[in-house]
């Protein structure tokens, strides 16, 4: 073992080999394959609630990738995640209906509302750490979802319908279930592809450095904070635009979005598919949502059998799904 | 007014009832290698943390290059070249022995809100790094995950990280601690080409490294700094051996 880490070293000290790096790229190239591809089955009569469920789990997986550069590059355990999926839905749904429908406009508020919530309230809960943090985290989503409640002009509890999904360039071809599908596979793959570059660049080698060992940065020179706030805006803007998504596809917004639960269920997501790899979120996402899909077709209480896959994942496969392939970045 | 690059002034820190750190004056000169010797817990880690910006002092003044530093951060202090050690190693354990360096070198060679371009494969960064790294006999080791080296690597890998943030004045807390004979001889030996470069601060309980290498030396005992001086006024000091070398030297 130790050898073959010397033999790495010498003959090309600061990557790893090429077919180590194949290898750390099959899987995500596979998943995205998949994903590609599953819109034909409906040639083949596969039902359109197919497209719908993966549809959703794209969604579901942009909102637990942004998390990943939290939890797992950074080592910020943002327990209020869900707040900015319900931000970039309650987006889309305020503003149409009082009649703005450009998917652009309401694509620019919903950023904007995810980057000053998590400048914000990131600026705050990052001046504390651990525990704190986490219950910090957790109490901006709560008030979120009770000002969501509370909008009584919104639906309130109960939510409210959209009377139309997002136009672009003055089309309505978000309509078709389709399109909307390649929406969402184009914006998965696209953040995808962002968060890579960033993980891997001098930002996010800072990151990494700091979720490793924070006084060690600081005494190189490197505030943590900064570093960490960026991480924090970045990824609540990506889960914006994860709720933009949303609200489009089931037509509707809720205050449940934003409910400490979903907050929870994006963490198991990510604990589920493996932390720290980007594509261990889309895994985890696509097993999340197809064991809920499936088990609760026998029985109601679903959620409990949960509770001790989460166990079992997090006493033997630590790294996640992803962990279990062995190929982690 | 003394142009030492750093001055300490009366500086204090007391960890609740504790007096750790007190009244403690002191200027490392231009060029010198500074040791600081002391029984466990007179509070050397502890000068170190305050010099650092690891810890704020309670009270005094610390001036680096000119400036009055005593209220900036670690990390503003490291920017500005004053670079310490840790007594317990302090890496970052998943990062290979190169990217250890390398992030090192990144903090003081641009902007590192750079959100493109893959920083591990930067050849200056690079280049850099294994530089140092072969000062240190670990070029070999580059590519090795840095929490899986032995502990003596370790401890050389964390000064090679300290020159690669371009330190004008190196703060190191025993950094021979716990290597074996090899290591500590090799180590010291790269202290005597280091201390031409730049102005050092030694802790060290090693008494014959710290007098083979140190221009002064001072003694802290409960926090006060008790003597300082040559290495052989110290050997000579009557209060020193009754504090502290006496029983080291028995
Ligand atoms: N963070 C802390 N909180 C409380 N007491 C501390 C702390 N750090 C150090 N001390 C105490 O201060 C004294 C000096 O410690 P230290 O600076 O580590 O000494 P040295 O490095 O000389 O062995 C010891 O009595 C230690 O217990
Ligand atoms: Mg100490």
């Amino acid at each position: 073992m130790n050898n073959l880490v010397d033999l790495d070293a010498h003959a090309s000290p600061a990557l790893a080999t090429p077919r180590r790096a194949n290898r750390a790229y099959l899987l995500p190239l596979i998943v995205f394959a998949i994903f590609a591809l599953v819109p034909l089955s409906v040639l083949w009569g596969s039902q359109s609630f197919i497209l719908a469920l993966v549809t959703r789990i794209m969604i579901l997986a942009l909102a637990a990738m942004s998390l990943d550069l939290l939890i797992g590059y950074g080592a910020m355990i943002s327990f209020g995640h869900a707040a900015y999926v319900g931000l970039g839905a309650y987006s889309v749904a305020i503003l149409a209906s009082h009649g703005i429908t450009d998917g652009f406009i309401q694509l620019a508020v919903a950023l904007s509302v995810s980057l000053i919530f998590a400048f914000f309230t990131g600026a705050i809960s990052l001046r504390t750490k651990g525990v704190y943090f986490i219950m910090i985290t957790l109490a901006f989503g709560q008030m979120l979802f009770f000002l969501g409640t509370s909008l009584a002009a919104y639906g309130g509890d109960d939510g409210l319908t959209l009377a139309s999904r997002s136009m672009f360039f003055g089309s309505k071809f978000m309509k078709n279930d389709v399109a909307m599908y390649y929406v969402a596979f184009g914006v998965l793959l696209g953040a995808y592809l962002l968060l890579r570059a960033i993980v891997a660049s001098r930002f996010g080698r800072v990151l990494r450095g700091i979720r490793e060992n924070p006084v060690r940065m600081e005494a190189i020179g490197f505030a943590p904070y900064r570093y960490q706030l960026t991480a924090y805006v970045i990824a609540g803007m990506i889960a914006g635009v994860s709720g933009f998504l949303l609200a489009n596809q089931t037509e509707f917004v809720s205050p449940a979005y934003t409910a400490w639960q979903r907050s929870g269920d994006l963490i198991f997501v990510l604990v589920l598919g493996g932390l720290g790899s980007l594509h261990g979120a889309i895994i985890g996402a696509a097993v999340f949502s197809l064991l809920a899909d499936i088990l609760s077709h026998y029985t109601e209480n679903w959620a409990l059998i949960f509770g001790p896959i989460l166990i079992l994942v997090v006493l033997y496969a630590r790294g996640g799904i992803t962990g279990l392939f062995g190929s982690k970045s | 007014m003394s142009n030492a690059p750093l001055q300490l002034q009366n500086i204090c820190k007391n960890y609740g009832a504790l007096r750790v750190t007190d009244d403690v004056s002191l200027n490392i000169e231009a060029g010198e290698l500074h040791a600081i010797i002391g029984p466990n817990g007179a509070g050397k880690t502890t000068l170190i943390h305050q010099i650092s910006g690891h810890a704020q002092s309670d009270s005094g003044r610390i001036i680096f290059d000119g400036q009055d530093v005593s209220r900036l951060p670690m990390a503003e202090r490291a920017r500005m070249g004053l670079v310490r050690s840790f007594q317990i190693t302090s890496i970052l354990p998943r990062f290979s022995a190169l990217e250890n360096v390398a992030i090192a070198v990144q903090a003081r060679s641009g902007s590192s809100f750079s959100f493109f371009g893959n920083a591990s494969k930067e050849p200056a960064l690079n280049d850099a790094a294994i530089a140092l790294l072969s000062r240190f006999g670990l070029a070999a080791r580059a590519g090795v995950p840095a929490g899986q080296m032995s502990h003596g690597e370790k401890r050389q890998l964390e000064i090679a990280i300290a020159l690669a943030a371009k330190p004008k004045l190196l703060l190191l807390d025993e950094p021979l601690a716990g290597t074996s004979h090899d290591e500590s001889q090799r180590l010291i030996n790269t202290l005597q080409e280091l201390r031409k470069e730049l102005p050092i601060v030694l802790i060290e309980h090693d008494m014959d490294a710290v007098f083979a290498l140190a221009d002064r030396v001072s003694v802290l005992v409960y926090g006060r700094i008790i003597a300082s001086g040559s290495p052989q006024s110290i050997r000579d000091n009557a209060e020193v051996r009754a504090a502290y070398l006496g029983e080291e030297a028995a």
